[in-house]
Protein backbone atom coordinates (compact mmCIF):
# COMPACT_ATOMS: atom_id res chain seq x y z
CA UNK A 1 0.00 0.00 0.00
CA UNK A 2 1.30 3.33 -0.54
CA UNK A 3 2.74 5.29 2.41
CA UNK A 4 1.57 9.07 3.53
CA UNK A 5 4.70 10.28 4.14
CA UNK A 6 4.23 13.82 4.82
CA UNK A 7 1.16 16.26 5.21
CA UNK A 8 1.65 19.62 4.93
CA UNK A 9 -0.40 22.57 5.30
CA UNK A 10 0.83 26.27 3.80
CA UNK A 11 -0.37 29.46 2.93
CA UNK A 12 0.52 30.40 -0.91
CA UNK A 13 2.09 33.46 -1.20
CA UNK A 14 2.35 34.85 -4.62
CA UNK A 15 4.88 37.41 -3.70
CA UNK A 16 6.96 34.43 -2.60
CA UNK A 17 8.69 33.92 -5.56
CA UNK A 18 9.51 37.73 -6.53
CA UNK A 19 10.49 38.40 -3.20
CA UNK A 20 13.27 35.51 -3.00
CA UNK A 21 14.53 35.99 -6.42
CA UNK A 22 14.96 39.86 -6.72
CA UNK A 23 18.13 41.44 -6.09
CA UNK A 24 19.90 44.99 -4.63
CA UNK A 25 17.46 47.48 -4.05
CA UNK A 26 14.28 45.38 -5.18
CA UNK A 27 14.88 42.92 -2.25
CA UNK A 28 12.64 43.65 0.50
CA UNK A 29 13.94 43.45 3.93
CA UNK A 30 11.66 40.56 4.98
CA UNK A 31 13.24 38.53 1.97
CA UNK A 32 15.91 36.75 4.30
CA UNK A 33 14.11 36.08 7.01
CA UNK A 34 11.40 34.45 4.86
CA UNK A 35 13.82 32.37 2.49
CA UNK A 36 15.36 31.40 5.52
CA UNK A 37 11.94 30.10 6.86
CA UNK A 38 10.79 28.55 3.29
CA UNK A 39 14.85 26.83 3.48
CA UNK A 40 13.34 25.40 6.81
CA UNK A 41 10.09 24.25 5.63
CA UNK A 42 11.18 22.57 2.62
CA UNK A 43 13.84 20.32 4.32
CA UNK A 44 10.18 18.98 5.86
CA UNK A 45 9.08 17.95 2.80
CA UNK A 46 13.07 16.84 1.24
CA UNK A 47 13.65 14.60 4.05
CA UNK A 48 10.32 12.57 3.52
CA UNK A 49 11.40 11.47 0.04
CA UNK A 50 8.48 11.55 -1.26
CA UNK A 51 7.45 9.57 -5.50
CA UNK A 52 3.81 11.70 -5.25
CA UNK A 53 2.25 14.79 -4.30
CA UNK A 54 -1.28 15.48 -3.91
CA UNK A 55 -2.12 18.92 -4.16
CA UNK A 56 -5.04 20.59 -2.45
CA UNK A 57 -5.55 24.27 -3.94
CA UNK A 58 -8.22 26.67 -4.78
CA UNK A 59 -8.30 27.72 -8.77
CA UNK A 60 -8.30 31.83 -8.28
CA UNK A 61 -11.23 32.59 -11.01
CA UNK A 62 -8.64 30.65 -13.65
CA UNK A 63 -10.01 27.74 -15.16
CA UNK A 64 -13.17 27.37 -13.14
CA UNK A 65 -16.09 30.36 -13.76
CA UNK A 66 -19.77 30.80 -12.44
CA UNK A 67 -20.98 29.43 -15.41
CA UNK A 68 -20.36 25.59 -14.00
CA UNK A 69 -18.56 26.08 -10.45
CA UNK A 70 -17.78 22.67 -9.29
CA UNK A 71 -17.13 22.70 -5.24
CA UNK A 72 -14.60 19.87 -5.12
CA UNK A 73 -13.02 18.87 -8.13
CA UNK A 74 -9.56 16.47 -8.72
CA UNK A 75 -7.85 16.55 -11.86
CA UNK A 76 -6.99 13.55 -13.35
CA UNK A 77 -4.42 14.42 -16.81
CA UNK A 78 -0.89 13.22 -17.65
CA UNK A 79 0.20 16.88 -17.51
CA UNK A 80 -1.07 20.07 -15.56
CA UNK A 81 0.50 23.53 -17.49
CA UNK A 82 0.93 26.01 -14.36
CA UNK A 83 0.32 29.76 -13.78
CA UNK A 84 -1.67 32.02 -16.05
CA UNK A 85 -1.00 35.14 -17.84
CA UNK A 86 -2.15 37.54 -14.71
CA UNK A 87 0.10 35.47 -12.16
CA UNK A 88 2.85 36.78 -14.50
CA UNK A 89 1.06 40.13 -14.52
CA UNK A 90 0.94 40.79 -10.90
CA UNK A 91 3.19 38.46 -9.16
CA UNK A 92 5.82 37.60 -11.78
CA UNK A 93 5.45 33.90 -11.25
CA UNK A 94 7.11 31.64 -13.99
CA UNK A 95 5.03 29.32 -16.15
CA UNK A 96 5.84 25.87 -15.92
CA UNK A 97 4.82 22.11 -16.79
CA UNK A 98 4.04 19.26 -14.09
CA UNK A 99 3.43 15.88 -14.96
CA UNK A 100 0.08 14.17 -13.18
CA UNK A 101 -0.41 10.53 -11.68
CA UNK A 102 -3.72 9.72 -13.47
CA UNK A 103 -3.98 6.02 -11.45
CA UNK A 104 -4.17 7.82 -8.20
CA UNK A 105 -6.38 10.45 -9.45
CA UNK A 106 -8.94 7.80 -10.57
CA UNK A 107 -8.42 5.92 -7.69
CA UNK A 108 -9.43 9.17 -5.22
CA UNK A 109 -11.95 10.06 -7.98
CA UNK A 110 -13.76 6.40 -7.31
CA UNK A 111 -12.79 6.28 -3.79
CA UNK A 112 -14.70 9.60 -3.53
CA UNK A 113 -17.62 8.65 -5.24
CA UNK A 114 -18.31 6.20 -3.24
CA UNK A 115 -17.48 7.26 -0.44
CA UNK A 116 -20.08 10.11 -0.10
CA UNK A 117 -18.00 13.05 -2.15
CA UNK A 118 -19.99 13.74 -5.57
CA UNK A 119 -16.34 14.91 -6.80
CA UNK A 120 -16.00 17.12 -10.33
CA UNK A 121 -12.80 16.31 -12.45
CA UNK A 122 -10.89 17.70 -15.12
CA UNK A 123 -8.95 16.15 -18.19
CA UNK A 124 -7.12 19.47 -19.25
CA UNK A 125 -6.74 21.30 -15.88
CA UNK A 126 -4.28 24.28 -16.15
CA UNK A 127 -3.21 24.93 -12.97
CA UNK A 128 -2.98 28.56 -10.93
CA UNK A 129 -0.54 29.84 -7.63
CA UNK A 130 -2.34 28.36 -5.21
CA UNK A 131 -0.77 24.61 -6.47
CA UNK A 132 2.69 26.34 -7.90
CA UNK A 133 3.37 28.59 -4.91
CA UNK A 134 3.86 25.40 -2.75
CA UNK A 135 5.77 23.78 -5.95
CA UNK A 136 7.99 26.75 -6.09
CA UNK A 137 8.54 26.87 -1.83
CA UNK A 138 8.69 23.11 -1.07
CA UNK A 139 9.95 21.35 -4.45
CA UNK A 140 11.34 23.96 -6.93
CA UNK A 141 12.63 21.43 -8.47
CA UNK A 142 9.01 20.22 -9.81
CA UNK A 143 9.97 17.03 -10.49
CA UNK A 144 7.29 14.92 -9.16
CA UNK A 145 3.69 13.52 -10.72
CA UNK A 146 1.00 15.04 -8.94
CA UNK A 147 -2.79 14.97 -8.18
CA UNK A 148 -4.53 17.95 -7.93
CA UNK A 149 -7.12 18.92 -6.20
CA UNK A 150 -9.19 22.10 -6.09
CA UNK A 151 -11.66 23.54 -4.03
CA UNK A 152 -14.30 26.07 -3.98
CA UNK A 153 -13.37 28.93 -1.20
CA UNK A 154 -14.06 31.53 -3.25
CA UNK A 155 -17.48 31.75 -5.20
CA UNK A 156 -20.53 30.95 -2.67
CA UNK A 157 -22.48 29.49 -1.76
CA UNK A 158 -19.53 27.37 -0.38
CA UNK A 159 -19.55 23.78 1.40
CA UNK A 160 -19.63 24.05 5.16
CA UNK A 161 -16.16 23.60 6.85
CA UNK A 162 -17.17 20.65 8.23
CA UNK A 163 -17.43 19.25 4.72
CA UNK A 164 -13.51 20.41 4.17
CA UNK A 165 -12.60 18.37 7.22
CA UNK A 166 -14.18 15.20 6.24
CA UNK A 167 -12.52 15.58 2.91
CA UNK A 168 -9.16 15.70 4.09
CA UNK A 169 -9.87 12.62 6.25
CA UNK A 170 -11.24 11.14 3.25
CA UNK A 171 -7.85 11.97 0.87
CA UNK A 172 -5.91 10.47 3.63
CA UNK A 173 -7.54 7.25 3.48
CA UNK A 174 -7.83 7.29 -0.20
CA UNK A 175 -4.02 7.64 -0.50
CA UNK A 176 -3.54 5.21 2.48
CA UNK A 177 -5.41 2.31 0.30
CA UNK A 178 -3.91 2.96 -2.97
CA UNK A 179 -2.51 -0.24 -3.62
CA UNK A 180 0.79 1.44 -5.04
CA UNK A 181 4.28 1.47 -3.55
CA UNK A 182 4.16 5.19 -3.61
CA UNK A 183 5.32 7.31 -0.95
CA UNK A 184 2.70 10.64 -0.93
CA UNK A 185 2.91 13.85 0.80
CA UNK A 186 -0.59 15.24 1.20
CA UNK A 187 0.47 19.15 0.17
CA UNK A 188 -2.63 22.14 0.97
CA UNK A 189 -2.26 25.61 1.18
CA UNK A 190 -4.96 28.42 2.20
CA UNK A 191 -4.68 31.70 4.01
CA UNK A 192 -4.98 33.00 7.64
CA UNK A 193 -6.95 36.31 7.90
CA UNK A 194 -6.89 37.97 4.50
CA UNK A 195 -8.84 40.78 2.80
CA UNK A 196 -8.58 41.46 -1.26
CA UNK A 197 -10.19 44.16 -2.48
CA UNK A 198 -11.93 45.54 0.75
CA UNK A 199 -10.69 48.06 3.25
CA UNK A 200 -8.53 46.48 5.56
CA UNK A 201 -6.36 44.97 2.56
CA UNK A 202 -2.58 45.39 2.20
CA UNK A 203 -2.23 46.94 6.54
CA UNK A 204 1.07 46.40 7.74
CA UNK A 205 -0.18 42.87 9.00
CA UNK A 206 -3.31 40.56 8.25
CA UNK A 207 -6.43 41.67 8.95
CA UNK A 208 -7.19 39.88 12.31
CA UNK A 209 -3.92 39.10 14.11
CA UNK A 210 -6.01 37.41 16.87
CA UNK A 211 -7.73 34.91 14.86
CA UNK A 212 -4.33 34.38 13.37
CA UNK A 213 -2.89 33.35 16.40
CA UNK A 214 -5.86 31.20 17.67
CA UNK A 215 -5.80 29.60 13.75
CA UNK A 216 -1.93 28.47 14.19
CA UNK A 217 -3.02 26.90 17.72
CA UNK A 218 -5.45 25.02 16.38
CA UNK A 219 -3.43 23.74 13.62
CA UNK A 220 -0.27 23.19 15.39
CA UNK A 221 -2.15 20.77 17.80
CA UNK A 222 -4.47 19.38 15.58
CA UNK A 223 -7.63 20.58 17.47
CA UNK A 224 -10.34 19.82 14.77
CA UNK A 225 -12.94 20.06 17.43
CA UNK A 226 -12.26 23.59 18.58
CA UNK A 227 -12.38 25.03 15.35
CA UNK A 228 -15.11 23.27 14.00
CA UNK A 229 -16.85 24.97 17.02
CA UNK A 230 -16.12 28.49 16.44
CA UNK A 231 -15.72 28.57 12.77
CA UNK A 232 -18.51 28.60 10.44
CA UNK A 233 -19.44 30.06 7.00
CA UNK A 234 -20.68 33.27 8.19
CA UNK A 235 -18.02 33.54 11.33
CA UNK A 236 -15.42 33.77 8.54
CA UNK A 237 -16.24 37.11 7.18
CA UNK A 238 -15.09 38.64 10.42
CA UNK A 239 -11.75 38.12 10.28
CA UNK A 240 -10.94 39.35 6.36
CA UNK A 241 -13.15 38.79 3.29
CA UNK A 242 -11.04 36.22 1.78
CA UNK A 243 -10.59 34.27 5.22
CA UNK A 244 -12.69 31.41 3.99
CA UNK A 245 -9.32 30.01 1.95
CA UNK A 246 -8.45 28.78 5.92
CA UNK A 247 -11.10 25.91 5.08
CA UNK A 248 -8.19 24.03 3.26
CA UNK A 249 -5.84 24.32 6.24
CA UNK A 250 -9.03 22.81 7.75
CA UNK A 251 -8.87 20.22 4.80
CA UNK A 252 -5.59 19.53 5.90
CA UNK A 253 -6.21 19.21 10.03
CA UNK A 254 -8.48 16.56 8.75
CA UNK A 255 -5.88 14.60 6.29
CA UNK A 256 -3.27 14.93 9.83
CA UNK A 257 -5.69 13.73 12.01
CA UNK A 258 -7.41 14.53 14.95
CA UNK A 259 -5.66 15.79 17.88
CA UNK A 260 -2.25 15.08 15.81
CA UNK A 261 0.45 17.82 16.94
CA UNK A 262 2.38 19.15 13.90
CA UNK A 263 5.62 17.91 13.88
CA UNK A 264 6.94 21.11 12.30
CA UNK A 265 5.35 24.71 13.17
CA UNK A 266 6.36 28.22 11.56
CA UNK A 267 5.15 31.41 10.81
CA UNK A 268 5.99 34.80 9.86
CA UNK A 269 4.24 38.03 10.25
CA UNK A 270 4.19 40.03 7.14
CA UNK A 271 2.46 42.82 5.81
CA UNK A 272 -1.19 41.82 4.08
CA UNK A 273 -1.47 38.77 5.65
CA UNK A 274 0.84 35.83 8.10
CA UNK A 275 2.31 33.50 6.56
CA UNK A 276 2.38 30.09 8.13
CA UNK A 277 3.94 26.86 7.41
CA UNK A 278 3.35 22.63 9.01
CA UNK A 279 4.81 19.60 8.56
CA UNK A 280 2.97 16.10 10.03
CA UNK A 281 4.85 12.98 9.70
CA UNK A 282 2.34 10.24 10.31
CA UNK A 283 4.27 7.45 10.75
CA UNK A 284 5.73 8.92 14.15
CA UNK A 285 6.77 5.74 16.59
CA UNK A 286 7.44 5.32 20.59
CA UNK A 287 10.43 7.17 21.03
CA UNK A 288 9.43 10.07 19.47
CA UNK A 289 11.41 9.91 15.80
CA UNK A 290 9.73 10.03 12.88
CA UNK A 291 8.93 8.27 9.38
CA UNK A 292 10.82 10.63 7.69
CA UNK A 293 13.54 10.85 10.11
CA UNK A 294 13.42 6.99 10.40
CA UNK A 295 14.46 6.93 6.89
CA UNK A 296 17.13 8.99 7.08
CA UNK A 297 19.13 7.29 9.89
CA UNK B 1 -28.73 43.48 -10.82
CA UNK B 2 -26.89 41.31 -12.25
CA UNK B 3 -23.46 40.44 -9.88
CA UNK B 4 -22.69 37.88 -12.42
CA UNK B 5 -22.54 39.69 -15.44
CA UNK B 6 -20.27 42.65 -13.81
CA UNK B 7 -18.19 39.58 -12.82
CA UNK B 8 -18.43 38.26 -15.90
CA UNK B 9 -16.30 41.61 -17.34
CA UNK B 10 -14.08 41.96 -14.57
CA UNK B 11 -13.47 37.88 -15.64
CA UNK B 12 -12.73 38.35 -18.90
CA UNK B 13 -11.58 41.48 -19.34
CA UNK B 14 -8.49 41.10 -16.94
CA UNK B 15 -7.48 37.49 -18.61
CA UNK B 16 -7.05 39.43 -22.23
CA UNK B 17 -4.14 41.41 -22.50
CA UNK B 18 -5.43 43.95 -25.41
CA UNK B 19 -8.64 44.42 -23.30
CA UNK B 20 -6.60 45.30 -20.36
CA UNK B 21 -5.12 48.04 -22.06
CA UNK B 22 -8.34 49.13 -23.93
CA UNK B 23 -10.26 49.40 -20.28
CA UNK B 24 -7.72 51.44 -19.02
CA UNK B 25 -7.37 54.04 -21.88
CA UNK B 26 -11.19 54.07 -22.87
CA UNK B 27 -13.63 52.71 -20.67
CA UNK B 28 -16.70 53.87 -22.32
CA UNK B 29 -15.72 52.46 -25.12
CA UNK B 30 -14.37 49.41 -23.89
CA UNK B 31 -17.75 48.71 -21.39
CA UNK B 32 -20.09 49.46 -25.07
CA UNK B 33 -18.43 47.14 -27.15
CA UNK B 34 -17.95 44.49 -24.50
CA UNK B 35 -21.69 44.52 -23.52
CA UNK B 36 -22.82 44.76 -27.23
CA UNK B 37 -20.40 41.45 -27.60
CA UNK B 38 -19.21 39.83 -24.93
CA UNK B 39 -22.03 40.13 -22.13
CA UNK B 40 -24.38 37.27 -23.83
CA UNK B 41 -21.48 34.85 -25.09
CA UNK B 42 -21.35 31.36 -23.40
CA UNK B 43 -17.42 31.20 -23.22
CA UNK B 44 -16.96 27.87 -23.93
CA UNK B 45 -19.52 27.89 -27.01
CA UNK B 46 -19.59 29.03 -30.07
CA UNK B 47 -21.39 32.41 -31.45
CA UNK B 48 -24.48 30.84 -32.36
CA UNK B 49 -25.26 29.60 -29.02
CA UNK B 50 -25.57 32.78 -27.33
CA UNK B 51 -27.50 33.43 -24.30
CA UNK B 52 -30.38 36.09 -25.04
CA UNK B 53 -31.08 37.92 -21.54
CA UNK B 54 -27.74 39.70 -20.36
CA UNK B 55 -27.47 43.74 -19.79
CA UNK B 56 -26.01 45.52 -17.63
CA UNK B 57 -28.03 48.29 -15.80
CA UNK B 58 -27.77 51.67 -15.89
CA UNK B 59 -25.93 52.08 -13.03
CA UNK B 60 -23.85 49.06 -13.27
CA UNK B 61 -22.56 50.45 -16.91
CA UNK B 62 -22.07 54.08 -15.06
CA UNK B 63 -19.64 51.85 -12.26
CA UNK B 64 -17.57 50.10 -15.06
CA UNK B 65 -17.23 53.16 -17.34
CA UNK B 66 -16.18 55.33 -14.16
CA UNK B 67 -13.52 52.66 -13.09
CA UNK B 68 -15.32 52.89 -9.81
CA UNK B 69 -14.59 50.28 -7.68
CA UNK B 70 -16.23 51.49 -4.54
CA UNK B 71 -19.54 51.57 -6.80
CA UNK B 72 -18.68 47.82 -8.07
CA UNK B 73 -17.84 47.11 -4.54
CA UNK B 74 -21.16 48.42 -3.37
CA UNK B 75 -23.07 46.39 -5.52
CA UNK B 76 -21.76 43.00 -4.87
CA UNK B 77 -19.02 42.20 -7.60
CA UNK B 78 -15.82 39.93 -6.70
CA UNK B 79 -13.44 41.69 -4.84
CA UNK B 80 -10.88 39.62 -6.00
CA UNK B 81 -11.78 40.26 -9.74
CA UNK B 82 -12.13 43.99 -9.28
CA UNK B 83 -9.08 44.04 -7.29
CA UNK B 84 -6.95 42.09 -9.78
CA UNK B 85 -7.98 44.15 -12.86
CA UNK B 86 -7.25 47.36 -10.97
CA UNK B 87 -3.76 46.66 -10.45
CA UNK B 88 -3.44 45.66 -13.23
CA UNK B 89 -4.58 48.70 -14.71
CA UNK B 90 -3.69 51.42 -12.41
CA UNK B 91 -0.39 49.45 -10.51
CA UNK B 92 1.95 50.78 -13.12
CA UNK B 93 1.33 54.68 -11.77
CA UNK B 94 2.71 53.85 -8.39
CA UNK B 95 5.22 56.44 -7.50
CA UNK B 96 5.77 54.02 -4.06
CA UNK B 97 5.64 50.47 -3.23
CA UNK B 98 1.68 49.11 -2.41
CA UNK B 99 0.40 53.18 -2.99
CA UNK B 100 -2.06 52.18 -5.52
CA UNK B 101 -3.12 48.83 -3.39
CA UNK B 102 -3.22 50.73 0.21
CA UNK B 103 -5.51 53.76 -1.79
CA UNK B 104 -7.89 51.81 -2.74
CA UNK B 105 -8.81 50.08 0.39
CA UNK B 106 -8.44 53.35 1.81
CA UNK B 107 -11.49 54.70 -0.39
CA UNK B 108 -13.47 51.48 1.18
CA UNK B 109 -13.15 53.09 4.25
CA UNK B 110 -17.26 53.55 4.51
CA UNK B 111 -18.01 50.25 4.55
CA UNK B 112 -18.02 48.37 7.53
CA UNK B 113 -19.35 44.18 8.31
CA UNK B 114 -21.23 42.48 6.78
CA UNK B 115 -20.11 43.78 3.26
CA UNK B 116 -21.83 43.51 0.48
CA UNK B 117 -23.57 40.47 -0.29
CA UNK B 118 -21.71 38.60 -3.01
CA UNK B 119 -23.49 35.54 -3.57
CA UNK B 120 -24.25 35.03 -7.27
Amino acid sequence: MAEVVAVIASTHHPFYYRASTSTGDDRPPFADEWVAKIERFRETLTRAKPDVLVMVGSDHFHQLWLDNMPQFLVGKAPFYDANWYNEEREFGLPRFRLEGHEELSSHILRGGLDSGFDLAFSNELRIDHSITCPIITLRPEADLPIVPIYTNIFAPPLPQPSRFVELGRQIRRLVESWPGNERVAIIGTGHLSLELGGPRQFGPHGPDPEFDRKAVEWIASGDIEGCLAEVTLDSLHAPGNATHGFMDFMLMMGAAGDGVRADHVDSLDLFHTMEAYFTWYPKATADGTHGAGRADA
Amino acid sequence: MSKYLLNKFLFTVDRDPELVERYREDPADLVTWWEENEANRILNCIADERSTWLAFTDEERAALTAHDHVALFRMGAHPFLTLTLFIAMFERDNTEPLQYQKAYGAALAEFSLPYPDIAT
